[in-house]
Parts: structure tokens; sequence; C-alpha cells
């Protein structure tokens, strides 16, 4: 018989409410990742109604006009700009950058790497992804 | 199996108490883990590790638990205390600031019994990741130096010989949640401690274990195994400085 492991599982992986905002961003990457990438196909789905000409253009076009199509592109607006910035800060700090110097460790024991600088990083991330957002609803409820 | 008893004790009128839920689970005859409740007296200073013994000593001596040295620095005594990972044997009731104290095994480890966990693959993966200096002359013999080194070439890799392979940090990570063949922040972290180390000349040998595609490119910096580790070994730290070398970013 395989040993059972005890792993966390799925669960354990996108539980976002113990460690921090870290976990919380970790969370928000993986959905936004995958939210874009489901977009992204359903994108190239989209834009190939232009094979069926004008009409067939302008029929599916007619889909983000409704109140449900701004929501879903709103939502799209918010998964792109978080999943950029968030990206970068990520991608920084596989790099080792802004993950603090080795030292002595002195208790109690705070790690260098959860420091300011990626929590800011979070931070804004989730402020630009909101301000995008709202912007992107005004600009298609206000017109 | 659930019960509730008291500690008859002599200890001082000053002693609060707490519930103490205990994990029980055998896996050779239980289907699945329960919980047992204990009332146990403690003072400021009491940890949870003594908390458990008390329960051993006075109700039932049949809790498995795995401690030593009592003063963080075995590794044995790891568990989950009121939802996180951390050291029984360094973490006091009073701290936890809650009148349950709930501890169960650390998860992403198989179950022993009750509270103690097999290492096997964590000191497996630690090996791997070949924990010693590569070199090819050796200070045991005579006629050869010591090897020599500055305070600041020490300060480089210190911090993470702290390691006392309690496997804290493989029971927060994320991807240790799914992944069975992930080698974990533990060992990667102990992989940056020998390259990064003055006197190691085994840096291409090492890179060249964890460039796995269940190696080090499958941590995503959530940064729960720096979080928990209770030695300021900082794990996350040490694995993107090292990813830091794969990629380029530094030399
Ligand atoms: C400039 C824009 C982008 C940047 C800077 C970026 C950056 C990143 C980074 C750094 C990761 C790894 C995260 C981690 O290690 O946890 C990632 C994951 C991912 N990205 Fe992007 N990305 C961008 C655009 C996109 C787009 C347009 C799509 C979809 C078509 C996408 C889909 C994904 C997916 C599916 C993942 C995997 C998620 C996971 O495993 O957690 N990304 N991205
Ligand atoms: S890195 Fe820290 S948490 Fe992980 S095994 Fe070593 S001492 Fe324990
Ligand atoms: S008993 Fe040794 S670390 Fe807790």
């Amino acid at each position: 018989m395989p040993q059972d492991e005890h792993k966390e599982g799925v669960g354990g992986m996108i539980n976002p409410t113990r460690y921090g905002i870290e976990r919380v961003a970790y969370l928000l990457m993986r959905l936004s990742g995958l939210g874009l990438l489901a977009y992204f196909v359903a994108h190239i789905y989209e834009t190939s109604n232009i094979l069926r000409g004008q009409v067939g253009w302008n029929e599916f076009l007619e889909l983000t006009q409704t109140t449900e199509g701004h929501i879903f592109l709103a939502i799209v607006i918010a998964m792109c700009v978080f999943h950029t910035v968030n990206g970068i800060r990520v991608m920084l700090g596989h790099g080792g950058v802004g993950v603090g110097k080795p030292a002595r460790p002195d208790y109690p024991y705070d790690p260098a790497s959860q420091n300011y600088r990626h929590k800011i990083g979070i931070y804004s991330s989730i402020v630009l992804a909101a301000v995008a957002t709202m912007y992107g609803l005004a600009v298609m409820f206000g017109e | 199996m659930a019960q509730v008893s008291s500690i008859s004790n002599e200890q001082s009128s000053t002693a609060k108490s707490i519930i103490l839920k205990i994990s029980r689970y055998n896996p050779e005859h239980d289907e699945s883990s329960q919980f047992m409740e204990f009332n146990v007296k403690y003072e400021k200073w009491t940890t949870v590790l003594e908390a458990i013994l008390d329960v051993k000593k006075h109700f039932d001596h049949s809790v498995a638990v795995r401690y030593s040295c009592r003063q963080a620095t075995c590794g044995s005594c790891g568990m989950i205390i009121n939802g996180k990972p951390r050291l029984a044997c360094f973490t006091k009731i009073s701290e936890l600031d809650s009148n349950v104290v709930t501890v169960e095994p650390m998860n992403n480890f198989p179950v022993i019994r009750d509270l103690a966990v097999k290492f096997e693959k964590l000191f497996d993966s630690h090996q791997k990741i070949k924990p010693y200096l590569i070199r090819d002359d050796t200070e045991l013999v005579s006629d050869e130096k010591e090897f020599l080194q500055t305070p600041e070439e020490v300060e480089q890799y210190i911090q993470f010989a702290n390691c006392i392979k309690c496997g804290l940090c493989n029971s927060a990570c994320p991807t240790m949640a799914t992944d069975s063949s992930f080698v974990g922040p533990q060992a990667l972290a102990q992989a940056y401690r020998y390259v990064a180390d003055s006197r190691d000349k085994g840096k291409d040998s090492r890179l060249k274990i964890i460039d796995d595609s269940h190696g080090i490119w499958r941590c995503h910096f959530a940064g729960s195994c720096s979080q928990v580790c209770p030695k300021g070994v900082d794990p996350a730290m040490g694995i993107q400085l090292l990813r830091g070398y794969m990629l380029g970013f530094r030399s």
C-alpha cells in the first residue's frame, strides 16, 4: 500500500488566511494567471468571428456592451494589472532582488526576505488593479 | 473518543488552565484522526511540549510525541499548533493567547502515530544536495593549512547553517502541499548554505542537482517557510539568492 503522505493538498495550497499577505499574493497570482489564460483562449475565439464577416463581428461585439460584459471586462482589467505588476515583483524576487542580505540571525528571527519592499510591491499591485478597474468601470458605464 | 479530563494538580493557585486538544491517530488501525481533550494548567513559561508531557504523565501515557533537547536545538518536536507549524518546546502557551490549544502532526509528512511524523524524505532530500564541503584537498592531513575565512565570508552562510532539520518549513510550503517529489525549502536552503561557503568548490554539481523539474523551479517565493522557521534561517531568501545564480542575476 502506498504510504499516506499526509499532504495538505490543494485546500492547504490555496488557503490565503495563514502566513500573511504573501500567501494572498500567491493565490491571486495563480488565479489571475489562469484567468488570463482562459481569457486569452476566449479572446482568440472571439476575434475569429471576423471570419463570419461584419455582421458576425458586430453581433459578437455586442456581448461586451451588456452589463455582464462590462463586469467581465472589469475583472479582466483587474487580473491583467495585478498579474503584471505582481509578476514584475515576483521575477525580481526570483532573481534575488530585494530579498535581503544574509546576516547572523538574532531572536526573534524576523525573516529578512519577508520585508516591506516586497509587501509594498504586493499592496501596490492590489491598489493599482483596483484603481484601473474603477477607471475601466467608469469609462464603460459612463458611455 | 473525545473526552474532557482534568489533571488534579498540586500546582500553585495562580496557574491558569487551557483545553489542550491532541490529535490521536494510529495509521495501523484507525480510519481517521480524532481529537482528545485535556484540561491543563499552565504558567507564563509553560511550553506546549511541557503541557503534552503533563498529559502523558498524569492522564494518558499512550500519546505519541517526539522530543529530545527541549530547547529548539534538536528539531524533533515540530507539530501544528493552533493551525501553524511550530516547535512545541519553543512555543509558550501564554504567547498563543487562546483558551484552546490544538496540536496536530505536521502536514506533508507521513504520520507514525499521533504527533510523531516520519522524517525519512526530509533527510533524504537534505542528503541529496551534498551537505558537506566539496573540494580536492582536505584540512585533515597534518601538513595542510586550515581553511581560513574572514568574518565577512562566514556571514554569507552562517544564517543557513542554523538549520536544525525540524521540517517546519516543508510543512508550511504551498508547493509541498501537493507535490510529493519537490525537494523542499529545507534542502534548497542547505544547497545555498554550501554554495555560499567560500571554502566550497561544489557549486556546479549542486546547481545541477536542484536544476530539476521538481527542484528549485517549483518555488514560487510564497515565503511561508521563512515565516515559520524557528531559527531565522530564512529559506526563502537562500532559495531566491540561489536562483539568482542560476538565472545569471548574480555571479
Ligand atoms: C507582462 C505581463 C506578465 C507578467 C510580467 C507575468 C509574470 C508571471 C510570473 C512571474 C509568473 C510566475 C508566478 C509564480 O512563480 O508564482 C506568472 C505565472 C503565470 N502567468 Fe503570467 N505574466 C504576464 C502575463 C500573462 C498573460 C497574458 C497570461 C495568460 C495568457 C499569463 C498566464 C500565466 C499563468 C497561467 C501562470 C501560472 C500561474 C501559477 O502557476 O501560479 N501571464 N506570470
Ligand atoms: S530551515 Fe528552519 S524550518 Fe526549515 S528545517 Fe531548517 S530550522 Fe527547520
Ligand atoms: S525538543 Fe528539540 S527542538 Fe523541540
